[in-house]
């Protein structure tokens, strides 16, 4: 029983430094499960494989993080030549709570350039659908993340819709 | 000599009057509002029309039920107004230039706002947050402030027929803003559009963006400037009158048109009855002689 349990914490800390090491080529992710709206959305089973095959420029989503040349002319005043960063994913510099008094906080560093980073959820958002417009991908909210019950709750759609006939017949009275 | 230094004193304290009130009309018009009010600063050219704002509006408040689902895009037919039961909505707008524009209307949150001045009961106040809240128990309805308010935002609760008062946002001011966190259609807002911060702050950044993609925006910052300055901030893709906003407004606080004459009332008020009862006297005893002068004096000499 104890050997049976040294070798999973061994597995679980091989898997854990396996991902905690820079990224190269054999490290991207075929599939990415994104489950940051998770409390009223079901996840979102992003097809990496896909998104890099029809994209091919890392630079497009990654910025300068991966190497790849950098092209918008604001960018490449100070990242024209940068190695690629430790870490890649989205998360690590987009925050999930942008409007937090750290990350606020960390706003006021005079010396900061990036000031105005969207947190994670408004680059997703941003990048992806600004994207799918442009190249004809699907841009219903639904299409990418399907809505749970919680979240039928909140928008008042699905078995949460108002059930009162719509304001405009109901003047008639 | 003792009319003549009558005379002199009403003038010399009408003219103390004048003068003290021109000095307080300048010092409202330069109010720039408390120094850490927190501000939104509403991105247009980043909000797709998702409504998400509106939903979360509608819990975090407790609203009632929406006629339609917070995702039916048919109420974009339509130019809606916040109301009693919305204190946001999100309203279209085709500019002949690509993509439409969509534009979020909720309270302003004024840095002098008008609605504040013509409450009459004092119901409302102007927090250090920099919210604009108001006191439902001391509100009598009378819709001042509707009528105030440059951007039409207070809406009123003509459903209630034995205590209707005005409703609208309070950037969630009881529930939220107070404890430091952000109002919940920034919370839920998929695309960023708004961006909570320090109202200082969000000028810069508003003005950074510009310069940073020219081509995106439209060079303004609405609110920065209009009826001195709002604590909600808008950028643009598109000239803002083509997108609703009312470009015709006055950079002074409304407060400042009605404050000149406001500050002469009291004066009226406390000089004039004085001023006149002496004019009065002194007129009558030139015509009638010293009759009526002697009369009073030999009436008070009798006691």
């Amino acid at each position: 029983m104890r050997t049976a349990c040294t070798w999973i914490m061994l597995a679980i800390a091989t898997v854990t430094i396996t991902l905690s090491l820079p990224q190269k080529a054999a490290a991207i992710p075929d599939k990415i499960d994104i489950g940051s709206l998770e409390a009223l959305y079901k996840k979102v089973n992003f097809d990496h494989a896909a998104h890099i095959k029809t994209i091919y420029d890392c630079a497009v989503c990654h910025h300068h993080t991966t190497g790849a040349l950098v092209t918008d002319p604001n960018c490449v005043r100070c990242h024209k030549t940068s190695n690629p960063t430790k870490d890649v994913a989205c998360r690590n510099c987009h925050r999930k709570d942008p409007f937090s008094a750290d990350v606020m906080n960390e706003k006021l560093n005079p010396n900061r350039y990036h000031n105005d980073i969207p947190g994670l959820k408004g680059a997703y958002h941003q990048s992806c659908l600004g994207c799918h417009k442009k190249m004809n991908g699907p841009t219903g909210c639904q299409d990418c993340h399907k809505r749970k019950p919680e979240g039928d709750a909140m928008f008042n759609a699905g078995e949460f819709a108002p059930k009162k006939p719509a304001g405009k017949g109901h003047g008639g009275h | 000599m003792k009319r003549r230094d009558f005379l002199k004193g009403c003038l010399m304290c009408s003219a103390a009057a004048a003068v003290g009130t021109g000095s307080k009309a300048q010092a409202a018009g330069s109010f720039e509002g408390y120094p850490d009010a927190m501000g939104v600063l509403v991105d247009l050219t980043r909000c797709v029309g998702c409504r998400s704002c509106e939903a979360a509006c509608n819990k975090e408040q407790r609203l009632p039920e929406p006629d339609v689902p917070f995702d039916d895009t048919s109420v974009f037919e339509e130019k809606r107004r916040p109301t009693e039961r919305a204190y946001t909505v999100v309203n279209k707008y085709e500019t002949g230039q690509g993509e439409p524009v969509y534009r979020k209307i909720q309270c302003n949150h004024c840095n002098e706002p008008a609605c504040l001045t013509s409450c009459f009961v004092n119901a409302y106040t102007k927090t250090k947050e920099g919210a604009v809240i108001y006191n439902p128990k001391i509100c009598v309805g009378c819709r001042n402030c509707m009528i105030a308010c440059p951007f039409n935002v207070p809406g009123y609760s003509y459903s209630s027929a034995f205590n209707p008062v005005v409703k609208k946002c309070i950037f969630c001011h009881d529930t939220r803003l107070k404890n430091g966190r952000p109002p919940a259609c920034v919370e839920a807002c998929p695309q960023e559009v708004l961006t909570f911060g320090k109202r200082a702050d969000l000028i810069k950044l508003g003005h950074e963006r510009i310069r940073e993609t020219p081509t995106r925006y439209y060079d303004k910052i609405y609110g920065e400037k209009e009826v001195g300055g709002t604590g909600w901030l808008y950028l643009s893709s598109v000239p803002f009158d083509k997108v609703g906003f009312d470009t015709t407004l006055q950079n002074e606080p409304i407060i400042s048109n009605v404050k000149d004459f406001l500050g002469m009332v009291p004066m009226v008020l406390a000089i004039w009855p004085a001023l006149f009862t002496g004019v009065h006297l002194l007129s009558t005893k030139n015509k009638d002689g010293h009759d009526d002068h002697d009369d009073s004096h030999n009436g008070t000499g009798g006691h």
